[in-house]
């Protein structure tokens, strides 16, 4: 039997698709790590990717993992560097096939297994389990999905970490995977090094807790950090976080040497709260944590300690996130310049709003805020703000509606302002703005049991 | 006017006992409230009440504020239920994912002790 490691060094590489590109490649070369993790697939990044397989059946993942894993796997062969991501979207099977073209074409081949973790996704599957009476109600509203069954493009069960354990135990390199938590990529790594027991549930909270810290990337290594916000070191070569633990479920967040940003207390807290529910109650497929028991201590420069972390057992029910066709929005702008910016910027939102109103278009909603006055903070801004003195002000129009015509309409009523409305007003370069559809997110419940995990681990 | 001055300088302003960061859950903001100092932590619990942050977000939210407590990280997450215009790709708002809620908090100024 192989001596157990005494610690595993997990580093995030991604914090979202269209994070920063140079953060992989720096965190392979900039020194010693074990895994890579990399989170890809926001809400409703699913459906896109649905979307996408539907005109194509080879579709339907991340594309840009391709590229990368082009320029990563030979170090990361090299190095004996696992990654672990759920690039593989609504298509774990397709992406893990070019994946292994790639590594191929890179003469790894005999050097490099992909697990591939699939199951996750319930589209094919909807009609079976609201028959047989899981109504999948929206976790928010509390409605059946019956209600918008026929608009539905994309469901997936969250799945946690062990689907991701068994590839690694499989003897994956690189674990590609559907509908994975986030949390789960940076847990089961941990899982796989100190054979964690899946009743460990303060170990597994443990790891969850370091999966959160990690998962948004910079987020926690000086990132949208506001706290001595411009005090913060070569954001321009900012270090992504990684996480040293220890078998007892201890932690340690840090960044390579010689990277810009910081990894201190305050921000790691920022990250720590950040899309937090009820903190004593972190739910996942893997366990509940209590975000109310953590301990932190910084440790030395940019090295911050986690520990006393507890956890609770899982409940019998995965989240599942669907994405239903909702309807179509459009925002245009203007920008209106000094003296008296604001003013035309809402003389001329009256203007607009008294047009749609003539045409007789029906919206689900109109909104305009005025950038540069109360975009970000409402009332709050204006309330304090010397608003007759605004050098200048961005009129910004959204309107929505389940009528494509009348958003179309919409986007026609911008540009001629610039001729017969208010004056001093520029800022249309950009055109038209387009109609949007609208997907919208309906999350709900389903008990485990009506969900199978599929693993499979192949050799390049 | 002057004791009105005197008056305003004895406010606090959650900017400079705390910092924040916000984020979305549908058509819900959270926002996490980190005091700067320790010691800055029970004059948070005490002041910055779920019923004093509603009025705070006041015609910004059409739902329920929820308050929860982490003494060990100094800090308090609040929910603003019915913040984002529906939230995610349904909103029409600039900030659709509740980001800049967090300084939005911080303009919050706290009752000067009677």
């Amino acid at each position: 039997m192989k001596p157990q490691p005494a610690s595993v060094r997990i580093a995030a590489g991604q914090g979202f698709w269209g994070d920063w590109l140079e953060a992989p490649y720096r965190q392979v070369t900039g020194g010693p790590i074990d895994y890579l993790m990399m989170d890809y697939l926001a809400e409703v990044t699913m459906s896109i990717l649905q979307k996408q397989k539907s005109r194509d059946p080879s579709l339907g993942y991340a594309k840009d993992f391709i590229p990368l894993m082009e320029r990563i796997l030979p170090i990361a062969a090299q190095r004996g560097i696992k990654i672990t991501a759920n690039a593989g979207g609504v298509n774990p099977p397709a992406c893990a096939q070019a994946v292994a073209e790639t590594a191929r074409r890179l003469r790894l081949g005999g050097k490099v297994r992909i697990g591939v973790v699939t199951g996750d996704d319930l589209l094919g599957r909807l009609d079976g389990l609201l028959a047989r009476g899981h109504e999948l109600r929206n976790l928010d509203t509390g409605r059946p999905l019956s209600e918008v069954r026929d608009r539905v493009v994309s469901a997936n069960a969250y799945l946690g970490a062990w689907p991701v354990v068994e590839a690694l135990r499989g003897g994956a390199d690189i674990v590609v995977t559907g509908r994975v938590t986030d949390t789960g990529l940076t847990l089961a790594p941990m899982i796989h090094t100190f054979g964690w027991r899946p009743d460990a549930w303060d170990l597994l909270a443990a790891g969850t807790v370091a999966g959160h810290t990690i998962e948004c990337g910079a987020q926690c290594s000086g990132g949208n950090c506001l706290v001595d916000w411009d005090g913060i070191p070569d954001l321009a070569n900012v270090g992504y976080p990684i996480v040293e633990a220890a078998a007892d479920g201890t932690f340690e967040i840090t960044k390579h040497p010689g990277t810009g940003g910081r990894i201190s207390v305050a921000g790691v807290k920022e990250q720590l709260v950040y899309e937090m529910g009820n903190p004593a109650e972190y739910i996942t497929p893997d366990g509940i944590a209590d975000f109310t028991t953590i301990q932190l201590e910084q440790r030395g420069k940019d090295r911050v300690r986690v520990s006393g972390v507890r956890g609770r057992p899982a409940t019998d029910k995965l989240k599942v996130s669907i994405g239903y066709f909702y309807g179509y929005k459009a925002v245009g702008t203007l920008v209106y310049a000094w003296p008296d910016a604001y003013r035309k910027a809402q003389a001329a939102d009256r203007i607009l709003r008294q047009r749609l109103a003539n045409l007789g278009l029906k919206f689900e909603a109109v909104l305009t805020e005025f950038v540069g006055a109360d975009a970000t903070h409402g009332p709050l801004a204006r309330a304090g703000a010397p608003l007759d003195q605004l050098p200048e002000v961005q009129l910004r129009i959204g309107v929505r509606s389940p009528d494509k015509a009348a958003v179309e309409r919409f986007t026609r009523e911008i540009a001629p302002l610039i001729l017969n409305g208010p004056p001093s007003v520029t800022g249309f370069a950009g055109g038209r703005p387009k109609p949007e559809e609208i997907v919208a997110y309906w999350p709900a419940l389903i008990y485990k049991r009506m969900v199978e995990p599929c693993v499979e681990v192949v050799q390049v | 006017m002057r004791k009105k001055a005197t008056r305003r300088a004895r406010r606090v302003r959650l900017l400079d006992i705390a910092h924040a960061r916000s984020g979305d859950k549908g058509d819900t903001a959270n926002v996490g409230l980190i005091a700067l100092k320790p010691e800055y932590y029970p004059i948070l619990v005490k002041h910055v009440t779920a019923a004093r942050v509603a009025r705070h977000f006041k015609g910004m939210i059409s739902g329920p504020v929820e308050r929860f407590e982490l003494p060990n990280l100094h800090a308090l997450n609040f929910l603003l239920h019915g913040a984002l215009d529906g939230g995610g790709t349904i909103s029409l708002k600039t900030d659709a994912q509740g980001k800049v809620f967090s300084t939005a908090l911080l303009r919050l100024e706290l009752e000067p002790p009677k």
